[in-house]
Formats: C-alpha cells, structure tokens, sequence
C-alpha cells in the first residue's frame, strides 16, 4: 500500500516553519502562551504524516495481519510488512526479517533478556552495563541476573559525563557475555561511541546491546557501521504513536532465539503434545500486533527521511548548542552532561541552586514551556551525580532558538519567584 | 502567578520548621517521591504518655513537599500515634492553604505519609491522589499497634 521511500542524501537544513506546520499539537496554547515542548525526550508530539496514514489505514483497511485471503487481511498484511520494510530501510538492516515489532523499547530489551539472555547467561556470567543507563536498560538484567545468578558490572562516567572507555575496557577483561549501553543518553546527552565499544565488546566475546529510544529520533543509523547485535527503538519518541518500537537482531542470531511470548502468529504448528515455533520475525510477534502504530511509525521513518536524518541531526546539535549558550547565563545554574562542542546533543539537564527541579518545571508550566523534572527513570545516574532530581529540557525536529529564549526567560522568572 | 509560591510556602521552604534528625527516636521512616526521587526522613520521640514530644524531619525536596512537612510537624506534638493515623488529606491541605493540582498531591502529601508510616512502623498504604485518597484508610492497619 505505502512504498518504500529512498533516503534523502542531502543534509540541506530544512525549513523550520514548514516543519512546525506538520506537528497539530504546536499550535496548542499553554496558559495563554503557545507551547514551548521542550519535553520530547519524553514523548515526541506526533507529526501530521503518522496521524493521517494510522487515519487512513483505520477507516479503510483494517483486518488483522496474516490470516485471511480477504482483500482488507491483505491490505493490512501488506500494509503491516511494509511498515517493517520501512523501518529496516530507515536503519540499514541488511533483511527487514531482523526487525520484530514490539511495543517500546523496553519490551524489546525484555525480549532479548529473555530469548537469548535466558539460553546464553547462566550462573557466576557478568553483564556489563554503564552508569548512565535508563531504567529500561537496567531493571530487565537485573531480573535476568536474579534469575540465573549472573553478575552485574557497572561502567563508570567521567566528570563530563561521558562513558570512561578505559574503564570498561578494563571491565571486558571481566569477560561479560553482555554490553547493555545506551546509545544517547537521555539525561546527559552524551552520544556513546557504538562502534568502538562494539569493536572492543565483540574481541572480547560480548554481545552487545543497544537502546536506541533516544538516538533513534536523531540520528542517521546504520546497523552495519554500528555493528551491535541488538538494537532497540520506540516510535513515540521519533514522532509515531504510542504502543509501538522495534528490536533489530542480526538474522542469525534471531534464528537461534527461543519465543519470548507464546500465542497466535508465532507458531509453525500448535498439536496437543506440543508445538514448533514460526520463523523470525513472527516467532517473536505472539498476538495481534499494533498494526496501526507500526503503519505510523513507518509513516513517521519516511517523513524523517523526506527531511534527511543528516539535517536532523545537524538541527540537534545546533538547538542543544544554543541552549547550552543561552543556559550558562542564569546565575546559580549547573548544567549535567558534556560541555558544548564536539556533536553534543540534547537533552540539557540542570539544577538551578536554591529551587528543586519541580518547582522549577511547574513555573516554567505557567509560561507554557513544558520540561521534565525528576530522576528521569535514571536512578543508578542521579546516585553518580549525587542529586535527587533534574530539569531537563529536550528537543525535536521543531524545536526553535525562541523556544530555548522563552526558558531562559522563565527560569529568570523562577528565580525571581524564589527571592534569588 | 502566585498563589503557590507565595510567601508563607517559601520561607517554610527555605527554612524548614523541625528540620534534622533526633536521636535514638522512638518512631522513624524514610520513603521516597517516586515521582521525583525525593525522599524525607521523619524521627519522632514520644513522651511518658506515648504522644509526641518531639518530631523532625529531613529530606531533600520541592517548595510544596518542604513546606507541607515543615507545617504538618509544627502540629503533631501532643498527638497519639492513633491520632497520627487519623490525619485527614485535608489536614495538611488546610495547612497549606493553597490550591495542589493532581501532579503535585503526592509532593503535598509526602511527609504526612511518612509520618503515618513513622507511626505505624511500616509504610502507610492509602491513595494519596486525586479526591478518592482517604489517608485515614491506614487506620484499618490500627490493629497492629
């Protein structure tokens, strides 16, 4: 139903305005202002091209996916495939077999602690892990570790908050089966070097996974450079709905994974005394799936590319830039995470001395800027950092520089509040 | 803006009533936000009668969580534990005296659970959101006490 789009070459700085004018939410008012979304690191607003092709898709198409010979089972079997096949072209998998839909990216990380950590991790094996992790890339290997009685090691960050790679280099050595890393993280904004720690992980037997949820919105991906063996993603951060991500698993190894949910759709054949196991990628879809949502995300994959993922990138960098510029002038503020430069993106997290982030973020509110405050589902990294809490602002494809200036007036209005 | 941050809340913000830790304390807890991560860490001292003598509180936390606990403990001496238990939502809602929005109740209502949960020497179990949360309902646990 939807073809495959090729990927734009060009990194040509797309228009800002025509940009805003696809996301319906933006033109929303906030306490008498227009919103300021600087929380997409959160959940991204959704773009027009992904709300009309799951409107379309509903009203005209609907059946479920791989059952019948009607027309419409056929429309949304080709509709669903082709929605894979868009999110394996937008990530350079070499075969869209290797992309499985799941819900968000920490069903895809479950998954794969599941499927292949159960058959692969047993007693007295480690797990390497870094600091800066989201609870999604933590809580799964804690879980499998409990199960199996497998130790869990944890990298370090430097002072900057980037990974120490000499530090878990010497972790390797420890020889886990497993690198969980975060490819962007989303407090610190820190962009890992995937294809260095892959490198070094694999001459040292490990797999490796990698959560994508934030850098999947950001950046060009190519599975083959990167070189991981996992790799995670969720549509409502890359401006697709709810309820829908994807895990991508070289071939060979997803063959060899075990189901990870039983039911209909991931089976060969189902008899009373037991039942063989569909190939991949339906060996890992049990159910119904989220036809709808994987048909948004694909639209929401092609409309990023119409834009070029190189520009994406390029406006990342520059929004989080300005605002690590505009930032350093309120007085008592410190920000988390890299200094600027270097292709240091988004999301800025602060603390503002003399105002706890939910004080800041509820004044911001009343300017209608929208920030996040809180451990942002990063505990183990608010623990390094030695804080309970974080501000933290967030960017998307829309995000503009006037955006950034109506925070940095706000947090002067919230230090005025505050008698600072 | 505000009716929120005015100027009672701030100065019990920036300069807590009953903030520390007593020692060797008679009752104490410490639970967290899970919203936010904030955490406080409530000791109490109870007199020959079983009422409390003394009470602090320590923490780190927003405006609306200080502020609430920083009043709420200017008002427990004397009380029985039972009492404690008993403490309406709205106790502290009165205290404060301003309007809490749903996202924030659970800053507002931090230190009364504590406390609760101080008394009742393990977490108070009760819905502390939106016009269903009835703190009393821990009273159902009196029986332990």
């Amino acid at each position: 139903m939807e073809p495959v789009s090729a990927k734009s070459p060009t990194a040509a700085p797309f228009s800002i305005e025509k940009v805003r004018a696809a996301f319906p939410a933006l033109e929303r008012e906030v306490h008498g202002r227009p919103v300021a979304y600087l929380d997409s690191g959160a959940s991204a607003q959704r773009v027009l091209a992904s709300i009309q092709a799951v409107d379309r898709y509903e009203r005209r198409h609907h059946s479920n996916v791989h059952r019948g010979s009607h027309t419409l089972s056929a429309e949304a079997t080709e509709a669903y495939e082709g929605a894979r096949a868009t999110v394996a072209d937008h990530i350079g998998a070499a075969d869209r077999r290797e992309v499985v839909f799941v819900r968000n990216a920490t069903e895809a990380i479950n998954l794969v602690a599941r499927a292949w950590g159960d058959a692969n991790v047993g007693a007295g094996d480690r797990l390497l892990l870094t600091e800066m992790e989201h609870h999604s890339n933590i809580v799964p290997w804690q879980q499998l570790a409990e199960r199996v009685g497998a130790e869990i090691d944890w990298a370090p960050i430097d002072d900057e908050g980037r990974l120490d790679i000499e530090a878990f280099a010497a972790l390797l050595e420890r020889a886990p089966k497993l690198v969980a890393v975060t490819h962007v993280s989303n407090v610190l904004g820190t962009e890992n070097p995937i294809a260095e720690i892959t490198r070094l992980a694999h001459a040292g037997g490990a797999k490796v996974l990698v959560d994508g949820a934030q850098a999947a919105p950001k950046l060009p991906l190519e599975m083959a450079e990167l070189g991981v063996d996992f790799y995670a993603i969720t549509g409502h951060k890359l401006y697709a709905p709810t309820g829908i991500g994807a895990l991508w698993t070289r071939l060979e190894l997803l063959r060899e994974m075990a189901p990870f949910l039983g039911g209909g759709s991931m089976i060969r054949k189902v008899g009373r005394n037991g039942t063989t196991y569909a190939d991949p990628p339906a060996r890992f879809e049990a159910g119904t799936p989220a036809i709808a949502q994987a048909i948004g995300m694909a639209s929401a994959f092609r409309w990023l590319d119409m834009l070029g993922m190189e520009a994406v990138r390029e406006h990342e960098e520059q929004i989080a830039d300005y605002a690590l510029e505009r930032l350093a002038e309120v007085p008592g503020l410190r920000v988390f995470g890299p200094p600027r430069g270097g292709g240091r993106l988004g999301p800025v997290s602060f603390e503002i001395e003399g105002i706890h982030a939910h004080d800041v973020s509820e004044i911001l509110d009343r300017h209608g800027v929208a920030v996040r405050a809180g451990h942002h589902c990063a505990q183990v990294l608010m623990d390094r950092l030695g804080i309970a809490a974080t501000a933290r602002a967030s960017f998307g494809v829309y995000t503009t520089p006037e955006e950034i200036d109506r925070l940095v007036d706000g947090l002067e209005d919230a230090r005025k509040v505050f008698g600072l | 803006m505000d009716e929120l941050y005015r100027d009672q809340i701030l100065e019990h913000y920036k300069r807590p009533h009953n903030f520390g830790q007593l020692d060797d304390p008679d009752l104490e807890f410490e639970d967290t936000n899970p919203f936010c991560g904030d955490e406080q860490h409530v000791t109490i001292r109870l007199g020959a009668d079983e009422r409390v003598a003394e009470i602090a509180f320590e923490g780190k936390g927003c405006a609306i969580s200080t502020a609430a606990t920083s009043l709420l403990t200017d008002e427990l001496v004397g009380k029985s534990r039972q009492e404690l238990l008993l403490l309406p939502k709205d106790f502290v809602l009165e205290l404060l005296g301003i309007e809490i929005s749903a996202t924030r109740m659970k800053c507002a209502m931090l230190g009364l659970k504590v406390v609760k949960s101080a008394s009742l020497g393990k977490p108070a179990d009760w819905e502390d959101e939106g016009e269903a949360g009835d703190p009393s309902e821990a009273v159902a646990d009196l029986g332990q006490i």
